[in-house]
């Protein structure tokens, strides 16, 4: 059996999500080194704010602005800090309850050491230089000393408006991965670095499976014995391409058909070359062409033989 | 609030078989159909069942934890979902998935039901992953990672005089020596704590990372007494959640399994055992607290998270457990959590019973 076949794989998106009223004024809030809260019917701050409250559900929209220091209410020592986290250097993630709210933020604390970081302890926003309306506008939190004490406690009143407010933020997610597609997929993909076509077949329905995946879907047991099918095959069905997808250097029409190799329970998907596109045809004979470099078949092409019986492939439609 | 009583169920159901691999680091040979197949066949034949025969198949897993976008359905492939099986799927652990299919046997619409989960977490960087589940506004930016927002609520438990780190060294040394008695564990037998991961949480403290996958069978009425000698009777399940934002919620709680755990009926009679769906050894803290647990009951008798952890499955896990004692006559009365979301959020308590024939 050939080695189990692994491959960098990364998956890669940008969110681009809009914000209501709340969160926009308080992303925009922080671009403008303001922080802003909201309060809820009973009276309570909440920072960061939110649409609705927690336990009334509630719409809130009365922002008050509040105090810029605050105090740690846990924290917690990253000795490590990972690719994407907002310090590269040792740092604290915190949370803080700046002064004039009722709930805390999660965010980071720059600090020498463990030892420098306690429940309780003053800290004060240090704010990011470029500031885009997002919750890394605060770069970190620093200590503030313990004599700046909660002072101005009470959350002043805010409209929430100002110049050119942040509507909505594009969040990139990178993760990355190590794929592994599996025993089945590694037989196939090692099968197809020959130049062999690997389907394997369901020893209870007898179906052969290309390209396999390790389980029949229709008896749910695995699929272990290998069969070499193809590399010929006929059309079973086809459908002409004539928009151009980006990035594709294949010149419209074509025609991406249905492709049963001969010995397979099933047809594969395949373009086909070598034949003006409105000659293609149900039962056309077809084999696979390689390019110098390709780990798959580039396309098929007409054999030359007669059509195939209709009869012979109507199952695999 | 008004306090409503339990809906009477109208039917018993039970769990009567459960299955799991063998959890390891990683599972690269198999893709996650491969991995999970062998679950599914053990727990069938365990009831002498063909998925044809079984009326509702419910699975829970998350694809971002290999990055295969819609995995589960290639994991159907290895039910052998034809001729067309009535079939459904959560995005969460598949202790969500059996609730589902709890309610479906209740219903009266099935009288049996597959359930299974799986969780491939080698191909990623679980950590990372996980942070994508986090509120994208104001928490995943910053990218916290699960590890640090549980040592976040650690640190408020020992600041609240809950635990301390010696405390903490306990819960991971218990469990993971009970673990030395489970063959599908990842990480039996005590060890050193070793270094802090996010302090105030060193390696023992942490579930390890891994790859796994489980399946349990549930029955109706008659037709549990006919596939299982000694059924687990579910006696009550109810999930519940809290706030996303970790700082309008009491990190030293969990006033949703608490309440879940009443919904279920729990603080009715005691249990002698519980499985808990505490990744991290303060979170068991927190789950004693919430459900009341006195020295007499066997925590965790399985080696819990701390041992094994296939996320997606680690708490469907906590109910084979907890039914798979019932099974043999270790338990009588077993409550099952699982868990989902940063820090205990969201919580499901289940009550299992033997009946004593």
């Amino acid at each position: 059996m050939p080695e189990p076949l692994t491959a960098s794989l990364v998956v890669e998106f940008p969110f681009t999500r809009s914000l209501g009223p709340v969160q926009s004024a308080f992303l925009t809030g922080l671009r403008e080194r303001t922080v802003l809260g909201v309060r809820t019917g009973d009276g309570r701050v909440l920072v960061p704010p939110v649409e609705y409250d927690p336990v009334t559900a509630q719409e809130l929209r009365d922002l008050v602005e509040v105090g810029t220091t605050g105090t740690v209410t846990t924290w917690a020592w990253n000795p490590s800090p990972r690719p994407q986290q907002p310090m590269s250097t040792p740092f604290a993630w915190v949370l803080v309850r700046l002064d004039g709210a009722d709930t805390a933020l999660l965010h980071v604390l720059d600090a020498p050491g463990p030892e420098a970081v306690r429940t309780g302890m003053r800290v004060r926003v240090r704010w990011a230089e470029r500031r885009t309306g997002a919750v890394t506008d605060i770069a970190c939190f620093e200590p503030a000393g313990d004599g700046t004490a909660a002072a101005a406690a009470r959350a002043a009143a805010h409209t929430g408006a100002f110049t050119e407010p942040v509507t909505g933020i594009t969040v990139p997610a990178r993760l990355e991965y190590t794929y592994a597609p599996g025993r089945a997929q590694s037989r196939y993909l090692a099968g197809l670095a020959e130049r062999r076509t690997l389907g394997e077949r369901c020893p209870s329905c007898r179906k052969v499976y290309v390209p396999p995946r390790g389980a029949c879907p229709t008896c749910g047991v695995a699929t272990e014995e290998q069969v070499e099918v193809g590399p010929r095959g006929t059309v079973t069905t086809y459908c002409i391409v004539n928009i151009k997808a980006k990035g594709l250097d294949i010149e419209v029409p074509y025609v991406y058909a249905h492709i049963a190799l001969d010995g397979a329970g099933l047809a594969l998907h395949g373009r086909i070359g070598g034949i003006p596109y409105d000659q293609v045809r149900m039962g056309l004979r077809v084999e696979p062409v390689w390019t110098s470099d390709g780990r798959y078949p580039d396309h098929y092409r007409p054999t030359g033989e007669p059509d195939a019986d209709y009869d012979t492939y109507k199952e695999l439609l | 609030m008004t306090t409503r009583t339990r809906p009477q169920a109208r039917r018993d159901v039970a769990i009567v078989a459960f299955a799991q691999t063998r959890h390891v680091r990683d599972s690269a040979a198999l893709s996650e159909v491969e991995m999970l197949m062998p679950v599914l066949h053990e727990v069938l034949d365990q009831v002498g069942l063909t998925a044809g025969e079984i009326g509702f198949t419910c699975s829970g897993s998350c694809d971002y934890l290999a990055g295969r976008a819609f995995s589960f359905t290639m994991a159907l492939d290895g039910v052998g979902a034809w001729p067309p099986i009535s079939e459904s799927h959560v995005e969460t652990d598949g202790a969500w998935a059996l609730y589902e299919a709890w309610v479906k046997l209740l219903t009266g619409e099935a009288d049996t039901a597959l359930v299974y989960s799986y969780g491939k977490s080698s191909p990623g960087r679980l950590r990372d992953v996980l942070t994508r589940q986090l509120d994208p506004y104001y928490l995943a930016p910053l990218w916290p990672d699960s590890v640090a927002l549980a040592a976040l609520q650690a640190q408020a438990l020992i600041d609240a005089g809950d635990t301390d780190e010696a405390a903490l060294a306990a819960v991971a040394g218990r469990n993971r020596t009970a673990a030395v008695a489970n063959p599908y564990a990842q990480e039996p037998g005590d060890r050193p704590q070793g270094e802090y991961v996010v302090r105030p949480l060193r390696r023992g403290d942490c579930p390890p990372v891994g790859d796994g996958a489980a399946a349990v069978v549930l029955a109706a009425g008659d037709t549990a007494r006919r596939l299982c000698e000694r059924p687990a009777w579910i006696r009550g399940m109810d999930h519940r959640i809290e706030a996303h934002a970790l700082g309008v919620r009491d990190l030293t709680d969990s006033p949703s399994t608490r309440l879940a755990a009443e919904r279920a009926g729990a603080f009715e009679a005691p249990v002698d055992t519980a499985e808990l769906h505490a990744p991290f050894t303060s979170q068991e803290v927190v789950l004693r607290k919430a459900l009341g647990l006195g020295d007499d009951v066997a925590v965790n008798p399985s080696g819990g998270p701390l041992a094994a952890n296939p996320v997606m499955a680690a708490g469907l896990i906590r109910l084979g457990e907890a039914a798979a004692r019932i099974h043999r006559g270790a338990s009588r009365r077993a409550l099952a959590h699982a868990t989902s979301g940063p820090c205990l959020q969201q919580n499901l308590v289940a009550v299992l019973e033997g009946e004593d024939r």
